[in-house]
């Protein structure tokens, strides 16, 4: 696994934050207050991929969600020692998340050719945004053959990527699939675009208790920017060569609201299906589930329209699970939000600790579950079930389990 | 600054080879390995820092340090 996001630049800092309740959003440096009538978001700070990953003449030539791809796919390779599996390229693919792509360099470059006109767009322009660069880049650094495209559905991009790499694996058309998300849009017309939604907090003033979710006190989600790669593997391959497995997919659920372009169906009739299929497919109980990382994102009615939607699908048993929602300390990693959170539930596994929702100090009413506030719990986990929606109504679920080897 | 000097300070910078590896002779595709996107990039290169405009057929004809140098100087 790979990740990098507010909280750190790799997968062991980005860990150790969460779990010690450390949050990742801070004032945005270095903007006109004027044009950015929100001022907090979870950036990466102190960050420039290396030279091996990107050749230096480059770096200018694509976005940042580009960069943070190639840097967590390098961390996750490392670990997983699939360059050394010996697989044909042909059955190593990569399908990544992500809402919007190279957004910025779009903002840039039409600032461009408007103050300067069309001959002055450069010829990278196009290559520097495209969605699917980022697995393009991915494919041509590591010569993976495989299957290789992006997959956009807003916040729920990275877990349907997700979704997309575990059904390849399972038809038996790839062997290893480099999946999860990568997201870096913290500009000043996505910002203005949120905003105008009323859709972000503007807690500039203490960004580090902005992204509250299910608080009281919370009044909309706080942008981050990060990126979280998995290696998804043929279970009886990656036994076969002796890799180290983390966790296993066995549940994935994706379902559409069919009710409005932003806001969550009131009753859940999208996503209460969505954890529950994922339940059917993984062959478990609702109550096997032992924790949630939840969609959560801080704002007011989302948060309290997935308390319902877990309250419907998981009856008595939701106010025995733990849940949290690692946007708290993140921000809202928009399309690789899937990706990030699927790292948490996996390490939330291996470590046998869930990290805490912070900035939790007086539940709103309704919001009557257990959101592991402000202070990891260790716990035995078997089950983590992993919940992501989108704007345009899209929801997607992913279950995974403990390995425990034959 | 000479023509040719700036050429090859503008070349080096895009390219992030030494400029003391850059002589007149240097071709972009043979020598620097440059794909016909970073031939268009170039291009633009020039005409933003000379103030010229290359039209696209005469682009074709430009493979060396030398060739835009003498181009450069016949539009000025």
């Amino acid at each position: 696994m790979g990740a990098m996001c507010g909280l750190g630049n790799n997968l062991n800092d980005v860990w150790n934050n969460a779990i010690n309740g450390v949050s990742g959003i801070s004032k945005i440096e270095n903007i006109d207050p004027n044009m950015w009538p929100v001022q907090i978001a979870g950036v990466v700070k102190n960050f420039e991929i290396s030279d091996d990953l990107l050749d230096p003449k480059e770096k200018s030539r694509f976005d940042t969600f580009i960069h943070y791809a190639l840097h967590c796919t390098d961390e996750a390779l490392k670990q997983s020692g699939l360059l050394e599996a010996g697989y044909d390229p042909y059955m190593i693919g990569s399908i990544l998340g992500t809402g919007l792509g190279g957004f910025p360099f779009i903002e840039q470059a039409h600032k461009i050719y408007l103050d300067k006109g069309p001959r002055r767009v450069s010829p990278f322009f196009v290559p520097s945004f495209i969605p699917n660069m980022a697995t393009g880049k991915i494919s041509m650094k590591w010569n993976f053959r495989g299957i290789n495209h992006a997959v956009s559905s807003a916040c729920a991009s990275a877990a349907h990527a997700i979704g997309a790499a575990a059904s390849e694996i399972m038809l038996g058309r790839q062997d290893a699939v480099i999946t999860g998300g990568s997201e870096a849009v913290v500009s000043g017309l996505t910002i203005a675009g949120f905003n105008a939604m009323k859709a972000l907090s503007k807690n500039n003033d203490s960004p580090e208790t902005a992204s509250r979710p299910f608080d009281k006190d919370r009044n909309g989600f706080v942008m981050g920017e990060g990126c979280g790669i998995l290696i998804l593997e043929n279970l009886e391959k990656a036994k076969a060569r002796g890799a180290t497995i983390l966790a296993e997919v066995v549940g994935f659920g994706s379902t559409a609201d069919a009710y409005h372009i932003t806001s969550p169906h009131p009753e859940g009739e999208g996503t209460i299906p969505c954890m529950l299929h994922a339940i059917k497919q993984a062959g478990i109980k609702p109550s096997d589930i032992d924790y949630i990382n939840a969609h959560g994102t801080s704002t007011p009615t989302g948060d309290i329209a997935e308390t319902n939607a877990i309250k419907a699908a998981f009856k008595e048993h939701a106010y025995k699970l733990s849940i949290s929602s690692t946007k708290s300390m993140t921000g809202h990693l928009l399309g690789a939000a899937g990706g990030i959170e699927s790292v948490f539930c996996i390490k939330a596994i291996t470590e046998g600790i869930i990290p805490p929702t912070i900035n939790l100090d007086e539940p709103s009413e309704g919001c009557d579950l257990d959101y592991t506030p402000n202070k990891a719990v260790k716990k035995e986990i078997n089950y983590v079930l992993n919940n992501s929606f989108g704007f345009g109504g899209t929801n997607s679920t992913t279950i995974f389990k403990k390995y425990k080897g034959d | 600054m000479e023509i040719q000097e700036k050429v090859i300070k503008i070349v080096s910078e895009a390219t992030k080879v030494d400029a003391s590896n850059i002589k007149a002779e240097t071709n972009f595709i043979d020598d620097l390995n440059l794909d016909s996107l970073d031939m268009v990039e170039m291009m633009m290169k020039m005409e933003e820092e000379f103030g010229v405009e290359i039209p696209e057929d005469k682009t074709e004809d430009l493979k060396t340090i030398n060739d835009v140098t003498s181009f450069l100087k016949s539009a000025n």
